[in-house]
């Protein structure tokens, strides 16, 4: 695509020339670092992905060179378009701040909060964007909408309680499989994804809804609740798969393979989608040509491979790594070895808390004192 | 002056033969001798603007329809209306269905659309026989199907039912909701005008703005544009209702005061009982709650007429909008956080739930102001709600979370310290189902 026309775009001062038709959030990726807004529902795999979650709002300072104007209102940057000199400001931008710290509320306020029991935990978007850009209590005191966890298929489950509706488990389905079995029911607020009529998905490449769902609302069943993410190990894998490019990521602890997973980039993107096969039926290392351990180097809470064996609390390790108090998502850390799945953390009203989790006897103690209080 | 319901009140008007006899179809036996282009600049020059809200000028965006070589385009009637307080489409199309069609053909002919499509409210039901009616005799007539007056110009036109939601009024949304699939907004761009119903060039408009296209072609867009005053051209429909002693569908020039509006018999006739006038709502439940002492007159103490520029005169600050023209009325017994509850309970049940902010933060509103209006509120969840609405506003994919967010916003901004009272006194607001009756009604209680 050489006839392609370059446009030059500046994004918190920072300049950088891509083809005409390139959008503002991968204009950022381009970048890097900071400057790339987080995006929860863009995934540059799936078409008509993004514009939903709303965390890449951006200000467009000057719209091009040919029509300097601002835009008035902020824009999603994972679907608007680069123009040629236009300026863009995200984290030099105050409005932005704000904005976004309105979005990761929102998304927050009907979120369970249960990232101790939560499989995702670790490896979850939304407890690194709350990280980045949350504050550090809800203020939301009603009760949070909840859901029955629902089956969809032999090997994966629905948590609704986690979605952010996201939408790409949606176009997964749609795009991936070319079956449209699963979608949206309901609006607003109690909308939900589910599986019409709890209709089992089964096709051959259904599982990668897995790995695109950013948050915990759809995992592995046959991973769930056997490890830790930050007990485990990634690497880099393949095999000869008739159906796929059987290059996929698996996930140890010691000489036990107890996760395979598309192998994903550094924003969070499988690079290639994985058949059913792989994933949920190839779990011994001798299945596989094991090409060495994953280079990871995001943001996130695997990629410091520090926690192996870590039981008690680690703020004062999380500030040194991350630089930062931890704020409300990561308080897995004083807990991770609390896996209480016996804990319905849906019916936690209000933000929940580590004492939430305590072990028995304390947690009695904890509640009588509460009830003293009221 | 009267241009849509001239001839509402005759008796038989819905058939074909009456509405003919009373000069119906002129309108397109004119235009079809114009080309489109020349329609199309007549509406251009008649300063019509969109009558479903935003008020956008309707030839402008006529012209901005794509027309590239071999591809199909559109027209689409937006019949949804669902937003509270309005009605006037509902009216049109029950007594004067003609004149819609009639406004259909001429707009298709512009526009180069073969397939039309009327999208209507799914409550609307027995209008839809009306509409299939009217249709069908236009057909039989020879006003639509192949070759309309020997043009070469082929027409149909088809009602389609939604289903119940409010957000299908969008017009994205309805554009998917009429590809048959969920009523989610798209996102934009691509605008419809480029690529709307099967992503084909598109143009969505109102009931009353294609039937206003009747009057246009027939008085011509110049004589259209000297009624009415400044950017507001023409007549325009309000459905008045609230504590007025007359509601109902009123035709307007745009020159009438507010205070003539509610008061003259011609009108709204008056608050009923001698009560006096608490705040209003003009331009349909998503537009900014207005005091009585900012109605009759604007900030700066210049007379309010109901039209485009004075009703939005002051901004959000000290003005409203125009709106689809749902006139809503309140008296002096009506308790605006009720009130202001009732509508963020509509919001939040028509979210259609795709993006983030309005998803969560309609609910929330919600939930915040069924808490204060039955006294369980704090002082700090005033501010938390204009917290909540500022960080909605302006940060969706389509309008409907602004929409949700200024009455909300305006409710706030006016009646402060009537929320502050459901706070301090939440036993008295409890017992008598109304706030405060402070608000300066600049008439003397006796006038009315
Ligand atoms: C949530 C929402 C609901 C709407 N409902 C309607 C409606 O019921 N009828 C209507 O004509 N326009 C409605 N609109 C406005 C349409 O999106 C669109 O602007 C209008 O149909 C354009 O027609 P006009 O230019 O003739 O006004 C709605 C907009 C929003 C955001
Ligand atoms: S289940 Fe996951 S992928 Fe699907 S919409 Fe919800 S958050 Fe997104
Ligand atoms: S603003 Fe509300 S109605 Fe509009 S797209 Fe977003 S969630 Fe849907
Ligand atoms: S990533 Fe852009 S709106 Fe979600």
């Amino acid at each position: 695509m050489s006839d392609t026309p370059k446009f030059k775009v500046t994004i918190d001062n920072i300049t950088v020339e891509v083809p005409a038709g390139t959008t503002i959030l991968n204009a950022a990726r381009l970048i890097g670092g900071d400057v790339t807004p987080p995006a929860m529902c863009y995934y540059s795999k799936l078409e008509n992905s993004g514009g939903k979650c709303r965390t890449c709002l951006v200000e467009v300072s000057k719209g091009s060179e040919k029509d300097p104007r601002p835009m008035p209102k902020l824009v999603a940057s994972c679907r608007t378009t680069v123009m040629d000199g236009m300026e863009v400001k995200n984290i030099t931008s105050e409005r932005v701040i704000d904005a976004r710290k309105g979005v990761v509320e929102f998304l927050l306020i009907n979120h369970p909060l249960d990232c101790p029991v939560c499989d995702q935990a670790g490896e979850c978007d939304l407890q690194d964007l709350s990280y980045e850009h949350g504050s550090e209590q809800s203020r939301l005191d009603f009760p949070k909408r909840t859901f029955e966890p629902e089956d969809i298929g032999p090997n994966i489950q629905l948590h609704m309680n986690r979605c952010i509706m996201c939408y790409r488990c949606v176009f997964t389905a749609e795009q991936l499989t070319q079956r449209r079995e699963h979608g949206v029911l309901e609006r607003g607020w109690d909308s939900q994804i589910s599986t019409y009529l709890n209709k089992a998905l089964d096709n051959e490449f259904i599982g990668n809804i897995i790995d695109v769902c950013p948050v915990g609302a759809l995992t592995d069943k046959t991973f769930r609740f056997k490890q830790r993410v930050w007990f485990t190990k990634p690497m880099d894998a393949h095999r000869d798969c008739p159906t796929c490019s059987g290059k996929v990521r698996l996930w140890f602890r010691g000489e036990e393979v107890f996760r395979v997973t598309g192998r994903k980039d550094k924003w969070g993107e499988v690079e290639e989608f994985i058949c059913n096969t792989c994933r949920f039926d190839k779990k011994r290392a001798s299945d596989w040509v094991i090409e060495g351990p994953t280079k990871v180097n995001r943001h996130s809470v695997i990629s410091q491979n520090h926690y192996r064996g870590a039981v008690e609390a680690q703020k004062d390790l999380i500030r040194e790594i991350i630089g930062k108090e931890p704020k409300m998502l990561l308080d897995i850390h004083t807990i991770s070895d609390v896996n209480r799945p016996e804990i319905h953390l849906s019916e936690i009203h209000g933000p929940s808390h580590s004492n939430d989790f305590l072990p028995n006897q304390q947690l009695e103690g904890q509640r009588k004192l509460e009830v003293g209080k009221k | 002056m009267k241009l849509l319901l001239e001839n509402a009140h005759i008796e038989g008007i819905r058939n074909y033969d009456i509405y003919r006899k009373y000069g119906g179809y002129r309108a397109v036996e004119k235009a079809l001798k114009l080309t489109p282009d020349e329609v199309v600049e007549e509406v251009k020059k008649s300063g019509l603007r969109g009558r479903g809200g935003a008020g956008f000028p309707t030839g402008m965006k006529w012209s901005f329809l794509a027309k590239p070589e071999g591809v199909p385009r559109h027209l689409v009637c937006n019949a949804d209306e669902s937003e509270p307080g309005t009605f006037k489409d509902r009216y049109l199309m029950e007594f004067l269905p003609h004149l819609l069609i009639e406004g259909l053909i001429v707009s298709s002919y512009a526009l180069g659309s073969n397939l039309t499509f009327i999208y209507i409210r799914g409550e609307y039901a027995w209008i839809v026989d009306i509409l299939e009616q009217a249709i069908a005799e236009a057909k039989s007539k020879g006003w639509l199907g192949k070759n309309i007056l020997g043009t070469g110009f082929d027409c149909e036109i088809f009602v389609q039912r939604g289903a119940g939601a409010y957000i299908c009024g969008e017009e994205t949304a309805l554009i998917e909701s009429l590809e048959g699939k969920r009523g989610n907004p798209r996102i934009k761009p691509p605008f419809p005008a480029v690529q709307g119903l099967w992503m084909r060039p598109t143009v969505v408009n109102n009931v009353e703005t294609i039937a206003a296209v009747v009057p246009i072609i027939n008085l011509s867009g110049e004589e259209y544009a000297k009624i009415g005053v400044g950017r507001s051209t023409g007549t325009k429909l309000i459905s008045a209702c609230g504590n007025i002693n007359k509601p109902g569908i009123y035709e307007i020039t745009m020159t009438e005061s507010v205070e003539e509006f509610i008061y003259s018999d011609e009108y709204c006739g008056g608050i009923p009982k001698g009560k006096r006038l608490k705040a209003c709502i003009p331009g349909g439940s998503s537009v900014p709650i207005v005091p009585a002492n900012l109605l009759f007159k604007t900030a700066k103490g210049e007379t309010r007429y109901m039209n485009y520029e004075s009703l939005s005169d002051g901004g959000f600050a000290t003005g409203t909008m125009m709106g689809s023209g749902g006139f809503i009325v309140f008296d002096e017994d009506q308790c605006i956080v009720r009130h202001t509850w009732t509508l963020a309970r509509f919001y939040a049940h028509e979210s259609c739930g795709q993006c983030s902010p309005c998803r969560e933060g309609t609910g929330w509103m919600y939930r915040i102001l069924k808490n204060l209006e039955h006294g369980k509120g704090k002082m700090s969840d005033i501010d938390l709600l204009w917290d909540v609405q500022r960080k909605i506003e302006g940060n969706t994919i389509c309008p409907l979370g602004d929409a949700a967010a200024w009455p909300v916003a305006a409710a706030i901004r006016h009646f402060r310290d009537e929320f502050e009272w459901h706070i301090t006194h939440a036993d008295e607001a409890q017992k008598r189902n109304f706030g405060l009756a402070h608000y300066a009604d600049p008439r003397p209680v006796s006038a009315s």
